[in-house]
């Protein structure tokens, strides 16, 4: 079963609809209680990182979730703003992250990396492998994903980095350590390519 | 590399689609959900829906409408109309939405566009500015309650301190050009483009993919959306919903 995270925040229904196409079980999980069938997690998420800490929060399952993902290995999915919580901190707010990743998140322009460009990154980019996972199984090297964001995942270790994407610089556009994995585009919002992707995730193994 | 958007623009009047031209005469199109599916097939880069009934009639979003709209949608999904408050922006975006379009609340309360950037952060806050050419002058006025109201405000000016209060994409939607199908207003993306780092999307006056092609030409990374153009087929503008294969989208924003 995979559990979504429900704290308010995120198109969960969207990531509903295509699990169940491909029929794959699928369960909205909006307490602490209903955690623990979980064998794949996916935390979903759209806003401010202030705004979307605070629910998460608020919601009562952080413990529970910080307790799972730390402690077992069932495989968690941090999408967009939900992946940008997984780290410690973020320039775009003052809360502290999950700490899941060793990492920060920081502005495109503001850092004074690379040139300037438009800020936020929105729309269809790439995103390109650097290693082999099981996340992007079947992507062909031209898959399209779907961009909206003004913040990005400043790893601190190449290692964490699983693909890149090209805006301003090369950056980290989805990440991983240990049973964590974090993705900054919406793969329920990229068509085919998104799809298949949850549908990788849907297929890994215990980490 | 990051792809120009080529985004279909649904107006939503009575829960129904319709189409305007000159913002005026809106002629019922179909169902929306139903073309939300057709856009899913085809696999659509962004859509848009406007109410354009719920500001002339102050009233508020549709939410129940909205939501359906969000489930049904595999791409991204911009609302606007009505949206008068943050309130009401954090609840669209916890339906589902990924971005919240706001237009004359802009012009009347400026700030709420810094509030919301503030809430939701700015990449969920699209700011829409209906205008219309001056008489005479090479000048643009933005206009606000479908085109009946002039705020007399310059668009340059306008876009530049929308994009310093935090605004995350600018539509700029041309009232003259609505429904004409003869192509966009270049002139007017050429005064916006270059005052503002933002993100911006043009609409009004699309009628062909050498329209979108002629306005990726000129200005690089850029929205190209339509109303008319994915709604109507053929010289007699029979409705059929239509949107660009990947083939014919890679040579719109290629060219």
């Amino acid at each position: 079963m995979i559990s979504i995270i429900d704290y308010g925040l995120g198109n969960i229904l969207a990531f509903v609809n295509i699990y169940k196409k491909l029929n794959i079980p699928v369960e909205v999980v909006s307490s602490s209680s209903m955690l623990g069938s979980a064998e794949k997690i996916i935390l979903p998420g759209v806003g401010s990182f202030d705004w979307a800490m605070t629910r998460l929060n608020d919601s009562g399952m952080r413990e529970s979730l910080d307790k799972i993902v730390k402690s077992s290995n069932v495989p968690v999915l941090g999408i967009c703003v939900g992946m940008q919580m997984m780290a410690n901190n973020s320039e775009e707010g003052e809360l502290e992250g999950l700490g899941w990743i060793d990492a920060g998140v920081k502005h495109f322009t503001k850092s004074g990396l690379g040139e300037s460009v438009n800020v936020p990154h929105m729309g269809w980019n790439n995103a390109t492998p650097i290693i082999n996972s099981p996340l992007f199984i079947g992507l062909e090297k031209e898959a399209r994903f779907y961009f909206l964001h003004s913040y990005y995942f400043s790893c601190g270790k190449e290692s964490q980095i699983l693909s890149r994407t090209s805006y301003n610089f090369p950056f980290a556009s989805s990440v991983f350590y240990k049973n964590r994995f974090g993705v900054q585009f919406h793969p329920e919002k990229s068509h085919h390519w998104g799809v298949k992707l949850l549908k990788n995730f849907a297929e890994i193994e215990k980490c | 590399m990051l792809r120009s958007r080529i985004i279909p623009c649904l107006l939503i009047k009575n829960r129904g689609l319709v189409k305007t031209v000159n913002f005026d005469n809106p002629k019922y199109v179909g169902d929306p959900i139903n073309a939300v599916k057709i856009f899913n097939e085809k696999e659509s880069d962004e859509i848009i829906v406007l109410d354009i009934d719920a500001t002339r009639l102050n009233r508020e979003p549709d939410y129940e409408m909205i939501k359906n709209l969000a489930i049904e949608c595999r791409m991204p999904l911009c609302y606007g109309g009505g949206v008068k408050n943050v309130e009401q922006i954090k609840k669209i975006i916890s339906l589902g939405v990924e971005k919240v379009a706001i237009s004359s609340s802009a012009l009347s309360q400026p700030s709420l566009i810094s509030h919301a950037a503030k809430m939701v952060g700015s990449q969920s806050v699209v700011v829409i500015v209906d205008v219309k050419k001056k008489r005479f002058v090479n000048k643009y006025e933005a206009y606000t309650h479908n085109g009946t109201i002039s705020t007399k405000q310059e668009i340059v000016k306008l876009v530049k301190h929308f994009a310093s209060l935090g605004a995350g994409e600018i539509v700029i939607n041309s009232i003259d050009r609505d429904g004409y199908m003869n192509g966009y207003d270049l002139k007017l993306v050429e005064q916006v483009r270059d005052v503002i780092s933002l993100p911006i999307t043009v609409l009004g006056g699309a009628g062909t993919h050498e329209h979108m092609s002629e306005l990726v030409n000129s200005f690089g990374v850029i929205g190209a959306a339509a109303g008319s153009m994915f709604v109507f087929k053929g010289k007699y503008k029979a409705v059929l919903i239509n949107y660009p294969s990947q083939k014919e989208k890679d040579k719109i924003i290629t060219n």
